[in-house]
């Protein structure tokens, strides 16, 4: 889907970005992860041309980015800022409305998009009259996410998009990002500095520094065979929660006892560990089923953990 | 003339559509001025935004001009672009360009870059991000630059007057002039609430919500076009001779009033600073000036006095008046002064006037070359029997005099001098001599008739015939009222005349007042 080739962008005689490439499979979501001045940032704006770079190519779809202009370019590409970057002139219908408007949409295409976003961001018509100063900041967050998913563009390119969300109004929004369907048929970039973020919200994180790739891989990847003693490192604080949640039900499903019980399935093994401890914190139930595949199992809170500790144990030995 | 104390709402209604035709004008020119401003600030705000290597030169520049005080613009401007409307709209737009350009780059690089930058990630081009985010968004911050210059240029729009392009400045320059509160007031008044006014409209435009200031600078620029239409060109231009005369001179029965009173000149003459006035007539841009019979600039310019055949212009025969305190304490000051008395007639003036205004020579230097060769001129003695206090008014012919006097004083008495010279117009200089702040200026005998004395009509009117009774009545007058002596007469009269150039007069074969009227009439 998106390729990267030998990419650098060097300011005078700094290097912020020093001949990386990467690859990103359609509908992965790839995290680009990093302290400040990594780089990362500077490797975003280069793939819907907001920086030109030194040297290297991008494609997108086998096509090469610098082949076409600019404007359209960026059309075809979603970009979410940290701040928002909502026109603060302009109501939230209208800023909704930019990209199919330049796109050239008929109003009525445009009005049937904006109904089915809404909904599914959870905002509500009466805030499209609305200015984006009269939102909170997570409403307008989803109004920024609104904009740039309007036009269903494959590719999204997100900039730090959290950021300026206190942690119990993000939280949320990593839940609801998550759930969206509208964003698992969407290839997606971001960029973020936070380790427990990339963790989330990431299928494949690519750690850099100094302009460079350090490693690219998995969340588990990244915890259990960490490239060199860097990687160890930047992951060292928290370790245990990014563990759980870089695991999933499903890769630890032949650690867990195979007490069949009847009745629906309350997870699937497609989440993290970490999020089933949630579900179970949030339930307060002693056993939930868990769904794999076709089978489904009666699992408790510590048959978990327990299953956890040995799969653990396990990628160490390994 | 009234003999009542006019209040200011009579003035104002008698001079009622004088006054609305100069705050139109006002108006006018405030915004056609403004509008030209807009038109190339607006564009060169953003490019500098664009090519930021240029915005140093650009905002310099523009600050510069707003530096220079705007006498002397509009000075400059003269050469260039002659008298009346050209010169004061070219005048005004460069005062009004620099809050108009600063304030346009300021807020474009106001603008959130994050709001750029999605605007950019979003595909739009640099144009739409021009109209649709960065100038909506730098609209609050460019009408401010547009209320600032619009109450810049209402202000400097008063001294168009002085270059013959109207305005509320004619009331306040002839105003003040004339020693006229009313008149100054009528000017100054409408235009301190035209200041007001506009500076409150643009403010409500400023702080409209984000949303209406759309429609608002929408209908700005249809404003401002109505405004600007509010002007039309003085209507002296048109007439087979163009006459401007000075503010003070349209204001005065010795003036305009009687031109058209008693000879029944009507010349629609446009109102002009007499800084400009002559070299406006040299340059052909004025046929017909108002001006003073010994001023240098007659002979600079080739210019000719037309003879007041039914005298209508008071007599204004210079001579010194001294506190009568003064001659006492200094008994052979009297004597001295009058050595001059009867030594310099017009012509003299006139070649002496030349020499400061024209060949810009010192007036000491002039004053020392003058006595020598009239062999008056003595070594100073060093005197230090008490000191001398001589005042002058601001203009060239006054600072020869006292120069005069001051040499006399030294070279034949034991008493030393101190000069103000320079004290503003009448007002200040006779009140710095009642007041003992000196002990004696050269005054002429018309002014202190009018201007000091007030005197009624009626009494004027007897008098201006007649120079020596002018001299004897304030001579009386003035010791009765102020213990203030007119000394001898110094000889020349410094009396308002009409003038052409030289050449034109022969050619039309204009000598008098009179003749001046029938060609007038003739060709009408």
């Amino acid at each position: 889907m998106i390729k990267v080739e030998q990419l650098s962008k060097h300011f005078g005689s700094i290097k912020a970005v020093d001949g990386i490439s990467f690859e990103v499979k359609d509908h992965e979501k790839l995290i680009l992860l990093g302290t400040s001045g990594c780089g990362k940032t500077t490797t975003l704006k280069m793939i819907n041309r907001l920086i030109e770079p030194t040297s290297g190519s991008i494609f997108i779809d086998g096509k090469n980015i610098y082949g076409r202009s600019p404007e359209i370019l960026r059309r075809g590409i979603g970009y979410v800022l940290q701040n928002n970057g909502l026109f603060p002139h302009y109501t939230v219908a209208e800023n909704i409305t930019i990209v199919p408007q330049l796109l050239k949409w008929d109003s009525k295409r445009t009005e049937k998009r904006i109904a089915e976003l809404l909904e599914k961001l959870h905002l509500s018509t009466d805030q499209l009259k609305a200015y984006p100063n009269e939102l909170s900041g997570g409403q307008q967050q989803r109004v920024g996410l609104a904009r740039a998913l309007v036009a269903d563009p494959p590719v999204l390119l997100m900039d730090e998009p959290f950021g300026a969300l206190d942690n119990v109004t993000r939280s949320k929004i990593h839940a609801e990002f998550k759930a969206l369907d509208e964003l698992k048929q969407k290839t997606v970039i971001m960029v973020t500095h936070d380790v427990q973020e990339a963790f989330e919200l990431g299928d494949c994180i690519c750690l850099m520094d100094k302009g460079k790739i350090v490693q690219i891989g998995t969340p588990a990847d990244l915890l259990f065979k960490p490239a060199n003693h860097f990687v160890e490192s930047f992951l060292k604080e928290q370790r245990l929660q990014l563990e759980f949640k870089a695991v999933r039900i499903k890769d630890i499903w032949t650690l867990l006892p195979q007490a069949k019980k009847g009745g629906d399935a309350d997870l699937h093994a497609d989440i993290s560990v970490w999020s089933g401890m949630e579900k179970f914190k949030s339930q307060r139930a002693d056993h939930l089923n868990i769904t794999h595949g076709v089978e489904t199992r009666s699992v408790g809170l510590e048959q978990l953990i327990t299953a956890f500790y040995k799969y653990q144990n396990g990628q160490a030995h390994e | 003339m009234n003999e009542h104390q006019q209040t200011l709402w009579e003035f104002m209604r008698q001079q009622s559509d004088k006054l609305l035709m100069q705050t139109l004008q006002h108006v006018g020119l405030t915004f056609i001025s403004l509008i030209i401003a807009v038109v190339i600030g607006l564009p060169l705000g953003i490019w500098i935004t664009r090519r930021k290597s240029f915005s140093g030169i650009v905002l310099g520049t523009a600050g510069v001009l707003q530096t220079i005080p705007s006498i002397a613009l509009l000075g400059f401007m003269i050469p260039l672009l002659g008298i009346g409307v050209k010169p004061a709209i070219v005048a005004l737009l460069l005062y009004a360009l620099l809050p108009i350009v600063r304030n346009t780059y300021t807020g474009i690089t106001g603008v959130d870059t994050a709001v750029k930058e999605a605007a950019l990630a979003m595909g739009m081009n640099k144009w739409q991000i021009l109209f649709q985010v960065e100038l909506p968004l730098a609209m609050p911050v460019i009408l401010a630059g547009i209320r600032t210059a619009t109450v810049i240029n209402v202000g400097v729009a008063t001294l168009a007057s002085y270059i013959a392009a109207g305005g509320l400045g004619e009331f306040i320059f002839g105003g003040i002039s004339l020693n006229n509160t009313n008149m100054i007031l009528a000017g100054a008044i409408p235009a301190a609430l035209l200041a007001i006014l506009f500076d409150f409209l643009l403010s409500r435009l400023q702080y409209l919500n984000l949303r209406k200031i759309r429609t608002a600078a929408a209908t700005l620029p249809v404003l401002l076009v109505i405004l600007a239409s509010f002007y039309f060109i003085p209507s002296a231009y048109g007439g087979k001779l163009k006459a401007g005369f000075t503010p003070e001179f349209m204001g005065r029965q010795d003036g305009n009033l009687g031109l058209e009173s008693k000879y029944g000149l009507k010349v629609h003459p446009i109102v002009i600073s007499d800084a400009v006035m002559y070299k406006a007539a040299y340059e052909k841009q004025l046929d017909v000036i108002s001006g003073y019979s010994t001023d240098g600039r007659l002979k600079a310019y080739d210019l000719v006095v037309l003879d007041d055949d039914k005298k209508i212009f008071p007599p204004y025969y210079a001579a010194p008046i001294v506190r009568e305190d003064a001659l006492r304490r200094f008994p052979e000051l009297e004597k001295t002064l009058n050595l001059l008395s009867g030594k310099i007639t017009d012509s003299i003036m006139s070649d002496l006037n030349y020499r400061t205004d024209y060949l810009h020579q010192t007036p000491e230097k002039v004053a020392a070359d003058f006595l020598r060769s009239q062999r008056l001129l003595k070594d100073s003695r060093n005197g230090s029997n008490g000191i001398v206090r001589i005042g002058s008014k601001i203009f060239g012919e006054q600072y020869i005099l006292a120069s005069i006097y001051t040499m006399l004083i030294k070279g034949n008495t034991d008493y030393d001098v101190s000069t103000k010279t320079g004290l503003g117009g009448t007002k200040i200089c006779f009140d710095a001599l009642n007041n003992n702040q000196i002990d004696l200026y050269p005054e002429y005998t018309g002014t202190g008739l009018l201007a000091i004395l007030q005197s009624p009509s009626k009494t004027i009117d007897a008098l201006t015939a007649d120079k020596n009774k002018t001299y004897d009545y304030v001579a009386r007058e003035f010791e009765k009222k102020y213990s203030i002596k007119w000394l001898e007469p110094i000889g020349f009269n410094n009396a308002y005349a009409l003038m052409m150039r030289e050449k034109q007069a022969k050619q039309l074969s204009i000598k008098t007042i009179s003749d001046l009227k029938r060609y007038l009439e003739s060709n009408q």
